[in-house]
């Protein structure tokens, strides 16, 4: 009969708008959470050897290392933020029959995080 | 905005009688300043060229119809003012990630196909016979759905998924949408029913959360979160199932 | 177009996927499994024109409401011209039905206590109107649509035009249809067909309906020599926005909206319908009083404010002004938020804050395809249920919120009836379905399709004859206009018969829709002027300057219009009396 036309996403959707674009660098952060939870899994794997962390702490102390952490720590709050902003999606609470401001929730969220986040500094500093 | 005297609506046409490619026709006419595009399309219809298609009815929001590409964004061309453009010429396409049948008009089959699949009917454990009066729903249990149950079926959120438009295996959002309606219904016990179809690969867990969905849909539906609130509350149920086996009942 | 002949049946086929078809064809395939049932639509089921209805749908529910009531709210509303028996049925079912519809998922708006919540609506006593926000047609639809999906057994034809009802052996076997995406012409053939096509206001060219409401049915019906009852009586809304007749619903007026004229005055105490209370008064605002009068009273008073100057000036025409801002920001998020979306959208005023411009609209056609109280016609396997059909239960004006209950009774009926016939009778031959497919076809080619051009357009023979319309069988009519709009509409059915499309593609060709279309309004359009010329009486929605008063003796009946060669025949039948004596319609004392 009549032929219908197809129009595929070219390659490069992602590049056509800005919201794509951003969505795609959300996604690339996650690239960064990863390298770091390699670097702790080397962080465990050398423990036990004390050559093995010696090669590893001198690692850590490079001005490369520092360099990486800074981005990576970027890129990872970029990262949470992310989900924070995400909570309201998941977590619906209702006030009878009107809904919580997803504001409050993600600002339950963010405080928890930052409250989290303190201890484990406190820990590690201390 | 938009202060000129003439408009100009560039339109996408495709004749597959004509066994052509699809081109763009323009039409130009006088601005007016309380026109929807779809008056100006209308205006095109009867005044201009009577050839070009496209679907239209309620002109008023509720039917989910005349969806469309306007300036690359999907928009219910009867929501949409010409009067909020800054350009003299204005864009219209067929709405993204579906093929096209002729000019504007698009294949809305795969929509159609998924949409029974979710089983989107009231699934209650037990039948009630109607002497027995309604099922009791307080107005704080109704709100629990209600958003969702706005889906006028428009299609501009599968437009906007890139989820969708890569792979159109994918659910999608509105279907799925639609699904959380029924599993939040107080009235409703057939979650696990739709397990298999809503808890599925090309499912919710397809979705990435870009989140365009739920920014250009007309009524407010917020599919991506009916999206996430269904991936958590089917995580929780599989949890449920693993940890406590016995004991998942409904 | 042809480009095969397929063999379609089906023991029961639906024309139309709206409020009544979807409720038929489920009573088809949950109650009668053994029976097949087809539903064909021009669109797509969920874009039907049941979902743009807003207010309500009315049952009897509370304790202190009864059937009687409801039965002479609606039998007063319809100047006596609805049929009795008729109407009973109407209200002894549409408890049960909002109650299925319920229990099918439908989210009615609930009182704190989790029951469903009923609100007044103009012309009734009592609060008997069911609702979901105001948004009650558009989640009706959805519920019904959905609800369709459980039952395999039905099959859908979406985006098909039926053309012809195929007639052979005195009973209708049938339909031709095309198509839309491919062009094709292929007949189905059906032992029962129900036609749920809804009304016709596109007829009149400022209307609340939507593009679809073009008198389809009533026309199949009609060309196959089926009378086309009450079609005079045409219901014009009080409360449209201006421009773009967008409605808004009744339901602004049962939450205690009221309309003011431009000395600020509430006018329709000067109409008989009662004294206006503070709107602080708690039983503001009063049943069957004043803005919860019947709509032909509102819409008339609009029509005589405005002769008297007392209506707004308006770019788009005169206007009232709908007041709804005491009920207060929350109550109308809660009860009428698609008013207030409306207004902010189409004519950027916000009802919280200022009142809203409204005038009189094209909203609803109380006459339709003749039935009986099973929905069948006088054609043997052709049956009809909801605004293209008239029963009669709505007579002369329909009370708002009767229409979604009557679409889900009596389309659950004429299912029943269909059914009925269904087992009685044999499938039509395949060679009756063939040679009809192909005499349409023919037909077509011979005519829209052919190739000499001529000046005439779609567009313009239809705005020519909705300007007829609006003119002679408007809110007031008198014999001279009405004469020049019946002369005016057969000019135009010449004029049709010259008319040639531009676009002969077969793929979704929307011109040759619209053009098919056309066709049908001009047989609605020759069914309302006749009748209307022929009444020379006023009731209800139906007024004439020249003949102002309401003849029982001479006109208690209803008008029956038959195509014929020419004009069509109007004939009369009486009306089914049966507890109800005719009386004054009596609004605004309680």
């Amino acid at each position: 009969m009549t032929r219908e036309l197809t129009r595929p996403l070219p390659w490069n959707w992602w590049l056509k708008k800005a919201v794509y674009f951003q969505f795609m660098m959300r996604e690339l952060t996650s690239v960064a959470v990863f390298a770091y939870a390699l670097l702790i899994i080397w962080a465990l794997l050398s423990a036990a050897d004390a050559g093995a962390f010696s090669t590893f702490y001198t690692f850590l102390s490079s001005s490369l290392s520092v360099w990486l952490h800074l981005v990576i720590l970027v890129l990872a709050l970029y990262h949470t933020g992310t989900w924070i902003a995400l909570t309201p999606k998941v977590m619906v609470l209702w006030r009878g029959d009107e809904r919580v401001d997803p504001g409050v929730i993600a600002g339950a969220n963010s405080i928890l995080f930052l409250m989290i986040s303190g201890a484990v500094i406190w820990l590690v500093l201390m | 905005m938009g202060a000129t005297d003439r408009t100009v609506l560039d339109v996408y046409r495709y004749l597959p009688d004509n066994e052509s490619e699809p081109t763009f026709q323009s039409y130009e006419f006088d601005y007016q300043d309380n026109w929807v595009v779809l008056d100006a399309l209308n205006h095109i219809k009867a005044e201009i060229d009577s050839t070009l298609s496209f679907r239209w009815s309620c002109r008023m929001g509720v039917c989910g119809s005349c969806g469309m590409m306007v300036n690359g964004e999907p928009k219910l061309t009867c929501e949409t003012f010409i009067r909020d453009y800054d350009t003299q010429t204005i864009t219209i396409e067929p709405l993204s990630h579906f093929p096209v049948i002729r000019d504007l008009v698009i294949n809305m089959d795969d929509f159609m196909e998924k949409l029974p699949r979710v089983s989107p009917w009231l699934i209650p454990d037990e039948d009630k016979p109607l002497e027995d009066g309604e099922y009791l729903q307080t107005p704080a249990q109704v709100a629990h759905y209600k958003r969702f149950s706005m889906c006028i079926n428009c299609m501009l959120c599968y437009s906007a998924c890139p989820v969708y438009g890569l792979d159109p295996s994918f659910t999608g959002p509105a279907v799925l949408a639609l699904a959380a309606r029924y599993n939040l219904d107080s009235r409703d016990d057939g979650m696990k029913e739709r397990a298999a179809e809503v808890s599925a690969h090309e499912g919710i867990w397809e979705c990435t959360y870009v989140g365009e969905c739920t920014q250009v849909c007309p009524k407010d539906v917020d599919p991506a979160g009916a999206i996430q609130m269904l991936k958590l509350s089917y995580a929780l149920d599989w949890a449920k199932s693993v940890v406590m086996p016995r004991s998942s009942g409904s | 177009m042809v480009e095969k002949m397929d063999s379609l049946q089906h023991d029961v086929l639906v024309v139309g996927g709206g409020g009544a078809g979807l409720r038929a064809a489920i009573a088809v395939a949950r109650d009668h499994p053994d029976t097949s049932v087809g539903v064909i639509s021009k669109v797509y089921p969920m874009r039907s024109h049941t979902v743009s209805a807003e207010g309500g749908a009315a049952a009897v529910i509370s304790p202190s409401d009864s059937l009687d009531d409801h039965a002479y709210d609606t039998i007063s509303g319809s100047d006596w011209l609805a049929d009795q028996d008729a109407v009973e049925i109407l209200v002894e079912n549409a408890t049960d039905e909002m109650l299925q519809l319920e229990h099918w998922g439908c989210p009615w708006s609930r009182d704190p206590d989790g029951h469903v919540s009923v609100r007044p609506f103009g012309g009734m006593k009592l609060e008997r109107t069911w609702y979901a926000a105001d948004k009650t047609g558009f989640h009706l639809l959805h519920t019904l649509f959905q609800t369709t999906l459980k039952y395999d057994a039905i099959i859908r034809y979406d985006e098909w035009f039926v053309t012809s009802l195929i007639v052979a052996d005195g009973r209708c076997q049938g339909v031709t249809a095309i198509d839309i995406r491919t062009g094709e012409m292929l007949s189905i053939g059906a032992k029962s067909v129900v036609l749920c096509t809804g009304g016709g206001g596109r007829v009149y060219p400022f209307t609340t309906n939507g593009s679809i409401k073009t008198g389809d049915g009533m026309s199949l019906a009609y060309r196959a020599g089926v009378p086309l009852k009450d079609m005079e009586f045409v219901q014009y809304h009080p409360t449209g926005l201006p421009g773009t007749g967008i409605l808004i619903t009744e339901a602004a007026r049962s939450e205690g909206g009221v309309l003011v004229n431009n000395e600020g005055r509430r006018y329709l105490q000067d109409y008989g319908l009662g004294q206006p209370l503070d709107l602080k008064d708690p039983d503001h605002p009063r049943k069957r009083t004043m803005e919860l009068g019947p709509r032909d009273r509102l819409s008339q008073a609009f029509v005589k404010e405005r002769e008297a100057g007392r209506t707004f000036e308006g770019a788009d025409g005169d206007y009232v002004e709908l007041d709804i801002r005491h009920l207060g920001e929350r109550e109308i998020d809660r009860k009428i938020p698609m008013v207030r979306e409306l207004a902010v959208r189409y004519i950027g005023i916000d009802p919280v804050h200022d009142p809203i411009p409204v005038r009189t609209v094209v909203h609803y056609m109380m006459g339709g395809i003749d039935t009986d109280t099973r929905g069948a016609t006088s054609l043997p396997g052709l049956f009809a249920a909801g605004e293209c059909a008239c029963v009669s239960v709505n007579g002369a004006n329909r009370l708002g919120s009767n229409s979604l209950t009557e679409i889900l009774v009596f389309g659950a009926r004429a299912a029943v009836a269909a059914v009925d016939h269904a087992s009685r009778v044999s499938l039509p031959s395949n060679q009756l379905l063939e040679s009809s497919a192909r005499s349409e076809q023919s037909r077509l080619e011979a005519t829209l399709l052919r190739k000499n051009g001529g000046a005439e357009t779609v567009s313009g023979i239809r705005s020519d004859l909705q300007e007829a319309l609006e003119e002679g069988a408007g809110i007031f009519r008198d014999e001279a206009t009405l004469q020049r709009t019946c002369s005016t509409i057969t000019d135009l059915q010449e004029r049709y018969e010259k008319l040639v499309l531009t676009d002969t593609s077969r793929t979704f060709n929307t011109e040759l829709v619209t053009a098919l279309e056309l066709g049908a309004m001009l047989d609605i359009g020759e069914a309302i002027a006749h009748s209307a010329l022929a009444r020379t009486e006023s009731r209800g929605s139906h007024q004439r300057t020249d003949h102002p008063d309401r003849d029982d003796p001479g006109f208690l009946k209803h008008s029956l219009a038959y195509q014929s060669e020419g004009n069509p025949t109007i004939d009369y039948k009486d009306v089914t009396i049966t507890r109800w004596p005719p009386g004054e319609r009596v609004y605004g004392s309680d």
